[in-house]
């Protein structure tokens, strides 16, 4: 077969704003031994089609572009000689003779093999497309995710048509309606199924409100027609248990459905490998060292699990750098882990377990929105934090850092309690 | 007179209630930052929006090359910077940042590439 076999410290799959920022904390960690493998043709992920503004805040405190962004990171790892593969894709993670090894597959090289001390999963994630919403209705051209519509538009130069519709409020769809309608284009209505937005205020404000656009909140695309290309769609009003109503409902002709209805972490790598993913979050289950079921294996940013700001990913794949750099040169750590569990109005909580006596950073998402709430985190014995938010959304993502996490705890809960007065 | 705003600033998304008169912003309450002041007295009374798009690049590996508006320009302008920037084509190569047009509209305001792109090998 002339398969190459190659050894390496630590392998990135995935040079986005995870696997980018993994790589220079792996780095400023002492590890040397480091590949990134990319299967586009260049570094940066999907921020090289995020072309607007928004990026940046956290991490730099500075507004930037999505390019611009993915330059920052990419000009330190090119300054560090991290060696970045690109037009390679990660095909297989197999155990051989006890090492996990990585199938690398491109043109250039054909199959290679690399063994890994560690090996960090940093894939993204992809867009939930028509399958995953179920419309009903004729099968035209003319519908796409609204990322797909963003790359074509963005690096390729492409409209994807002159009316558009877009379904699900998602930021992608948001910041489509306005690029589309600054390139000429017609964004004829958003419609979101829920009674609130899946994207952030200010891109309600920037994208829709500022050209006009209206937003169906609590409608659902019931019908679309058309035979070679869409023609129209149908939408109605929807009631509390997710049935179109037939009253108020309409027509929207239009050559171009878009969906922004979610995204889901691509996890099927993952899958092969044998690693334990959860079903709330649909990344892998991980520990206070962001390490998967399996020892050696980690996980960081959208792969894991849906962040909204690249930021958040960034600084999580450092996180997870830096203790992937701790279990390459110091093998796996021997400590007190207590669980994490999700309380009232909690979907989900990450990681699963925190280490005992130590710092902790926990992501989570509520179950449904709520106003003047006290996020709190409790043990089973006391409670340890308590803050008060005037709004929360199951599309913004909180994170709540634990200065010390009490050592005699059981378990750590939290939860959304309602102020009392 | 009295109006609630969602400040675009940053990803917050603070609700603002504003008062104001004719020619002045009196108070705001809601925000958690100072730049809310700011962004309520230009939304009030002159809107402003940071453009991002793209023009036509020659000699790189790919066919376009992002840009932005360098700061904010007036929101009545955007449609037309889109456009003047669909009419441009660059030489690779190029570093973010490089001027792609100089002084848009008359605002003062520069068009610079957000990419850096090499020529094609």
């Amino acid at each position: 077969m002339g398969e190459l076999t190659r050894h390496v410290d630590a392998l990135i799959i995935g040079a986005g704003p995870a696997g980018l920022s993994a790589a220079l904390s792996l780095k400023k960690s002492g590890v040397e031994d480091i590949l990134i493998v990319e299967r586009e043709d260049a570094p940066g992920g999907i921020l090289l089609q995020c072309i607007h503004n928004g990026f940046g805040l956290n991490a730099f405190k500075e507004e930037l572009t999505g390019p611009e962004y993915a330059e920052r990171y990419v000009k330190v790892v090119r300054e560090n000689n991290i060696e970045t593969l690109l037009n390679t894709a990660a095909v297989d993670i197999v155990t051989l003779q006890d090492k996990k090894t990585v199938i690398l597959l491109s043109k250039k090289k054909g199959l290679v093999k690399v063994t890994a001390k560690a090996i960090i999963l940093a894939m993204g994630c992809r867009e939930r497309n028509r399958g995953n919403i179920a419309i009903p209705g004729s099968r035209p051209a003319g519908i796409m995710t609204a990322g797909f519509a963003q790359k074509m538009t963005n690096l390729h130069g492409y409209l994807p048509g002159k009316n558009i519709v877009v379904v699900g409020s998602g930021d992608i769809g948001l910041i489509m309606a306005r690029r589309l309608t600054w390139e000429g284009c017609r964004v004829k209505a958003v419609v979101e199924i829920l009674p609130y937005p899946g994207g952030l205020n200010r891109n309600i404000v920037q994208c829709l409100n500022d050209f006009g656009i209206p937003l169906y909140l609590s409608h659902a695309i019931t019908k679309i027609t058309g035979a070679r290309r869409i023609k129209s769609v149908q939408v109605a009003p929807i009631d509390k248990n997710l049935e179109p109503k037939k009253e108020g409902a309409f027509t929207l002709t239009c050559d171009t459905l878009l969906l922004s209805v979610g995204l889901i972490p691509e996890n099927e790598l993952s899958i092969r490998a044998g690693v334990m993913l959860d079903p709330v979050t649909g990344g892998a289950v991980v520990d206070a060292e962001l390490m998967t079921s399996i020892p050696g294996i980690f996980s960081c940013g959208n792969v894991l699990h849906v962040h909204d700001l690249a930021d958040f990913v960034s600084e999580e794949a450092d996180y997870c750098g830096k203790a992937a750099g701790e279990y390459i040169q110091r093998g796996p750590a021997k400590k007190k882990e207590i669980p994490v569990k999700t309380g009232h109005l909690v979907r989900y909580v990450l990681p699963s377990r925190v280490e005992a006596g130590k710092k902790a950073l926990i992501s989570l998402r509520a179950i449904a929105p709520a106003k003047n709430i006290n996020m709190v985190v409790r043990t089973d014995k006391e409670i340890i934090l308590k803050k008060k938010h005037r709004i929360i959304s199951p599309s913004t993502m909180l994170r709540v850092p634990i200065e010390e996490v009490p050592r005699d705890a059981q378990y750590l809960e939290v939860s959304f309690i309602p102020e009392e007065k | 007179m009295k109006k609630d705003l969602t400040c675009i600033t940053c990803p917050m998304g603070c609700t603002l209630e504003v008062t104001y008169d004719k020619k002045h912003v009196i108070s705001v309450t809601g925000n958690q930052c100072k730049r809310g002041e700011t962004y309520a007295e230009n939304e009030i009374f002159h809107p402003m929006r940071t453009v991002t798009t793209t023009v036509r690049i020659s000699g790189a590996d790919v066919p376009l090359l992002s840009v932005k508006t360098e700061k904010t320009v007036p929101k009545k302008l955007c449609s037309r910077v889109v456009k003047l920037a669909s009419a441009v084509s660059v030489k690779a190569p190029v570093s973010a940042g490089d001027i792609v047009i100089k002084n848009l509209l008359d605002t003062g305001v520069n068009l610079v590439a957000t990419r850096s792109l090499n020529r094609s090998s």
